[in-house]
Parts: structure tokens; C-alpha cells; sequence
């Protein structure tokens, strides 16, 4: 209840920031912001399938590069308006991972992580191969366009305003899908699967509909950021980009709604501040997913969640609890 | 003399690379599933690993003047030990967690790796010398094959053969699949099971290492050269069935040559041809060819 009355004054100051971003210029450079805002969304998109279903996906990034890719090749070549670039490529990217979805779930844990690695590097070797995608140099300039045809996407605080509209859209459609009965059911399913199926649920289409709606999610990042950049490259559907994600997702905290949000924004920073390094990023990215991975495995914002919670009902402290087998031996 | 338009040398060349491949893949596929089943650990890290050994004889041949026959002898060596710390250190609290926690624990590895020799010695190739005893070529008569290789082919099956005798016809072997099978219960035998638990990652990951030290000479060495594979290698995996070691080491020589024939034919499927008969065999045996179905 009392976590409630925080929240709020929290998200609204948070709001206000993002909004006040473009005044300052010389504190914050915003297409940073932009970049951090599409890593919001994806990884809030991505753990819709990790926290709130227990489905591993290894292959995120080829949702990701797909609707980089389908805007800037529609936008660039076809002349599609902006806003419906961006659509098509949540479209595409969705439909990919229906087919993707319905695939991987013929296998569980392990397994499906290895089959969605596996099927995103046939896709990033289609982008590699594929006569329009500019192979190694990526799909260049792509012009913005304007937005409903009014509003002009060159300039840099239009843009950012759009994005930020369309990522707090696609963060309200994760939160409304997480508080749904559809939610509930994705829930059943992460904690014990074969009950869920005993009582009647088709658990192989909801699972297809949520890998979908979580990939046409990571598409519509995707695409953005290829509006943003002006850019689709191969490094968006490669398979680093897919670890990325998880680590996001793991460092904000898996079994909450947001977490992911806040871990996608350090995982930004970390790799904005630490460019200059070169390769040493890839060594203390390394490291950072370790140190998670063996000591919090709850995440930023769960560990947080959890203090608050132990101190507020001085209860006998409640031990991490790392996530249940997906599926019990 | 021509099949289907392409010329038999061409056709034999072909296919002897995708034999060369298939035995990397064998190898490797054959590490990972031993290291899967006992410790239900799906190791991303083993083509780091693979990375590592080539690296490791790179180094020993660079600066300690070795030659290549120790290289290949102390390398693996080396990298199990390395291996079996990281089990030791920090694989080991993850047991008994969701196994996901131990790819993604493996998985940073990889990045810390593969980041640090980025970091030592860029990402460009290092070239490593064909050991002079196998310089040459034979004449099969229908086609010339490079020495290096054969050896390689031989090796590599020879290494399969040996690990699979080990695992199915030796008491060792036995008291590892026991402990695959019920770990409780190999433990109240008196049977050390965590300590075989780290000998087996041991093990796994300097298969992958020999691996490594064999290619080194044909590809080049550089600090990306086993991520690339290891994805392939999952894909093997999945299309042998992860428990089987049989499946492994059949499935990795097998779509080595199915990768080696595409080339030949449509050479644009090559890299994706892995991947398209995985998503084959997950439509019509979801198990892998060689797997169970768990219950």
C-alpha cells in the first residue's frame, strides 16, 4: 500500500525529467535518451516472455534488427510515411515471431533458449545476405520523415517527443497485459505448467500469443531506433544484442513490471559512458552479468522491492528466492 | 567425369572440408553433451573455450618456442584446469537453480573472454603454422588430400571414439552415468560425486580445447572464431538429441558434410543450412534424432 504512495510521486518526477530532457541540452545529449528509451521498451517487451511466462528467448535480436530493418528498407526505398514504417515493422516483426513462438515451443527451457538462438542467427544471416540490407555497412540514411504528416522528424526534439509518446504507449500496453486475466494465466503457466493445462488453458497458443506480442514490442523498438539513427545495422539482430537484452532484464529485476526498464537504462549508461574503452566494454559487461547472475539474481529493482518489503512487515526476512524450475523432473 | 554438372574434384573438395567441419563439430557437440548431462548445464561457453585452445597454443608456440605436438598435449591440458576452477568457483553455486542461470553465468564468460583477448590482441586473425610433418598432400586417386587434414579427420574421430568407450565401457563411465541418472544415489555408493562433476566440465571443455588447438592451422586464430560456432554447434545439438552421446558425434559429422555439399550446390544456404534442418527436425521429431522424449 505505502509502496503505492511512493510510486507515484516517483513516476510522475520520472516523467517530468524525460520531458524536461531536450531543455537541456548541454546536460544530457538526447538522442542518448532516445537510444535508452528504445532499450526500455524491448527489454520490457522481452520480459514478457522471460518473467512473466518463464520462457528464455536467446533470439531477441532478431525481432529487434527485423523491424529496424523492414522500417528503413519501407521508409528509405518506398516511401512509406514514418508512423506506418514503424507499424509495419512491429507488424512484421510479430509475425516472424509468431513463427518463431510456434516453433520454439515444441521444446521447453533450455532447449527452446537453444532453438530461438539458433533460428535468430538464420534471420541475422538473411540481413547479412539479402540484397537490400547493405550487407556489413547496414541499411544508411534513412530519412526521418514526418510523423502524421506534420510534424518534422529532423529536428531532434520533435523526434524525441514521438518517441517518447510511442514508448510509453508500448510500456502501457506491457503493463495492461501483465494485470490482465491473460496475464494471470502467462503466470500460471511460469509457475507450474502442466496444472495450468489441467485446468483446460491452451498453453501452446497462449504462449504463441505472447511470444508474439512481446517480438511485434521489440520490432516497434527496433524500428525506432532505425528512425533515430537513421540506421539498420547487422549488430541490431546479432546475437549479442540478444544477451544484452537478457542482461537488462536480469540486472533491473525479471519479476517485476519495470525492472527491466531501469536495467536497460544502466546497461545504456554503462555502454555510453565506457565507449572510449573499446573492447574493455565487453569484458566489464561480462563481468557486471556475473556478478548478477551469482549475487542478485532478483535485480535492481526486485532486491529493492523486497528490502522494502522485509523492513515494512519486520517478519522474519524472506530468503531471495531464485525462480522456480520452469518444469519440475 | 561430372554429378549433376559439378566437376568430381570440386565435389570431393567440397566434401572433404565439410568432414573437416563435421569433425569440429563432432568434438565439440560431443563436450557439450557430456558436460549437459551431468550437469544439466547447457555450457555457452564452449566455444570460448575452443577459442582459448587455439590461443593457448598460439601463445606456447609464440613465446615458449613449443612445438606442435606439445601444444597439443599441454593446451587442453591447460584449459581444463581453467575450466574446472571456473566450476569450482563459481558454476557450482548454480546447481540446483533453473539450469537458465548456468547458460547465462557461461554466456558472461564468453563475453569476458572472448572481450579480454579482443582487448590483448584485437580481432584481426593470428596465423599458426601447419606442423611440418603434415605438410604435404596424399593422392587418394580421386582426389589430393592436405595431410593436416586427414590428421585432423582421424584425430577427431579417434578422440570420439575414445570418449565414447570411456563413458560406455569403463567403471569411470559407469559411475557417471549413475550420477546422470540419480546423483543422490551415486553419493550414498561413496562415489565423490561433485568432484566427478568437476573432472566431467573438465573433460568437456578440454574436448573443446583440443578441438581448438586442431583448427588453429586452418582457421585463423582470433578471439571471435568460436561464438560462431558454438551457435551452430547448439543447433547440432538439438537435431542429435542433447542426452545422446551416439547423437552428437553422429549429427555433428553429418551436417558437416550436408553443410559441405550445399556449398557445393547452392552455396548462399551454406551458413543457414544447419539451421533450416533444425528447424526440420524440431517439426518432425522434436526429441532430436537421437534423443528420448523426457517425461
Amino acid at each position: 500500500m505505502h509502496l503505492r504512495y511512493l510510486s507515484v510521486p516517483l513516476l510522475i518526477l520520472g516523467l517530468a525529467a524525460l520531458l524536461a530532457v531536450p531543455f537541456f541540452p548541454q546536460l544530457v545529449y538526447s538522442i542518448f535518451i532516445m537510444k535508452m528509451l528504445c532499450f526500455v521498451l524491448f527489454a520490457c517487451a522481452f520480459n514478457l516472455l522471460l518473467g512473466h511466462t518463464g520462457i528464455l528467448s536467446f533470439g531477441h535480436a532478431a525481432f529487434f534488427g527485423t523491424g529496424a530493418y523492414i522500417t528503413g528498407q519501407l521508409v528509405k526505398a518506398y516511401g512509406v510515411p514514418t508512423e506506418l514504417g514503424i507499424l509495419a515493422g512491429g507488424l512484421v516483426a510479430a509475425a516472424l515471431g509468431a513463427i518463431v513462438g510456434a516453433l520454439a515451443i515444441r521444446r521447453s527451457g533450455i532447449y527452446l533458449a537453444m532453438i530461438t538462438l539458433a533460428l535468430s542467427q538464420l534471420v541475422f544471416f538473411f540481413f547479412l545476405q539479402a540484397p537490400f540490407t547493405g550487407a556489413e555497412d547496414g541499411l544508411q540514411r534513412i530519412p526521418r520523415g514526418t510523423f502524421l504528416g506534420v510534424i518534422d522528424l529532423a529536428n531532434d526534439t520533435a523526434l524525441y517527443y514521438v518517441v517518447v509518446g510511442i514508448v510509453g504507449a508500448g510500456l502501457w500496453l506491457v503493463w495492461r497485459t501483465v494485470n490482465s486475466p491473460f496475464g494471470h494465466v502467462l503466470r500460471a503457466i511460469r509457475e507450474h505448467e502442466p496444472r495450468a493445462i489441467s485446468l483446460g488453458y491452451p498453453v501452446a497458443r497462449y504462449k504463441v500469443l505472447v511470444f508474439t506480442l512481446s517480438a511485434g514490442l521489440s520490432g516497434i523498438a527496433g524500428s525506432l531506433k532505425a528512425i533515430i539513427f537513421q540506421l539498420a545495422a547487422l549488430y541490431d539482430a546479432h546475437w549479442h544484442t540478444s544477451g544484452d537484452v537478457i542482461l537488462m532484464t536480469l540486472l533491473g529485476g525479471m519479476n517485476t513490471v519495470f525492472g527491466p526498464a531501469v536495467g536497460a537504462a544502466l546497461v545504456s549508461t554503462l555502454n555510453h559512458y565506457l565507449d572510449p574503452f573499446g573492447a574493455w566494454v565487453t569484458v566489464i559487461t561480462g563481468l557486471v552479468f556475473m556478478a548478477c547472475i551469482l549475487t542478485f539474481r532478483q535485480g535492481v529493482v526486485g532486491q529493492l522491492g523486497q528490502l522494502y518489503r522485509t523492513r515494512k512487515s519486520s517478519a522474519p526476512a524472506a530468503t531471495p528466492q531464485p525462480r522456480p524450475h520452469s518444469h519440475p523432473q | 567425369m561430372d554429378i549433376f554438372g559439378i566437376p568430381i574434384p570440386a565435389l570431393m573438395g567440397q566434401l572433404m572440408l565439410g568432414i573437416v567441419n563435421g569433425s569440429f563439430y563432432a568434438v565439440l557437440s560431443l563436450g557439450l553433451a557430456i558436460i549437459f548431462g551431468v550437469l544439466k548445464i547447457v555450457n555457452f561457453a564452449h566455444g570460448a573455450f575452443f577459442m582459448l585452445g587455439a590461443f593457448t597454443a598460439f601463445l606456447l608456440a609464440q613465446y615458449m618456442g613449443a612445438n606442435y605436438w606439445m601444444t597439443l598435449a599441454i593446451a587442453p591440458l591447460a584449459v581444463a584446469l581453467f575450466g574446472m576452477a571456473f566450476e569450482f568457483l563459481f558454476l557450482r553455486r548454480l546447481y540446483g537453480l533453473d539450469p537458465i542461470y548456468g547458460l547465462l553465468l557461461t554466456f558472461s564468460l564468453v563475453l569476458v573472454l572472448e572481450g579480454g583477448f579482443r582487448v590483448a590482441f584485437g580481432s584481426s586473425g593470428q596465423p599458426f603454422a601447419t606442423p611440418e610433418l603434415l605438410r604435404g598432400t596424399i593422392d587418394l586417386g580421386f582426389m589430393i588430400l592436405p595431410l593436416y587434414r586427414g590428421f585432423v579427420i582421424v584425430s577427431a574421430l579417434l578422440l570420439c571414439l575414445a570418449t565414447w568407450f570411456i563413458i560406455e565401457r569403463t567403471s569411470l563411465g559407469a559411475s557417471l552415468r549413475a550420477a546422470t541418472e540419480r546423483s543422490e544415489l551415486t553419493q550414498a555408493f561413496g562415489i565423490n560425486v561433485p568432484r566427478l562433476v568437476t573432472l566431467t566440465y573438465g573433460v568437456g571443455v578440454g574436448l573443446a580445447a583440443f578441438a581448438g588447438v586442431l583448427a588453429a592451422p586452418i582457421f585463423h586464430v582470433n578471439p571471435s572464431m568460436g561464438s560462431s560456432l558454438v551457435i551452430i554447434i547448439f543447433a547440432v545439438v538439438v537435431i542429435g538429441g542433447l542426452g545422446s552421446i551416439m547423437g552428437a558425434i553422429v549429427a555433428g559429422l553429418g551436417l558437416g558434410v550436408v553443410e559441405g555439399f550445399t556449398r557445393v550446390f547452392y552455396s548462399e544456404f551454406s551458413s543457414t543450412i544447419v539451421f533450416l534442418v533444425m528447424v526440420l527436425v524440431l517439426l518432425l521429431r522434436p526429441a532430436g534424432l537421437f534423443g528420448r522424449e523426457e517425461g
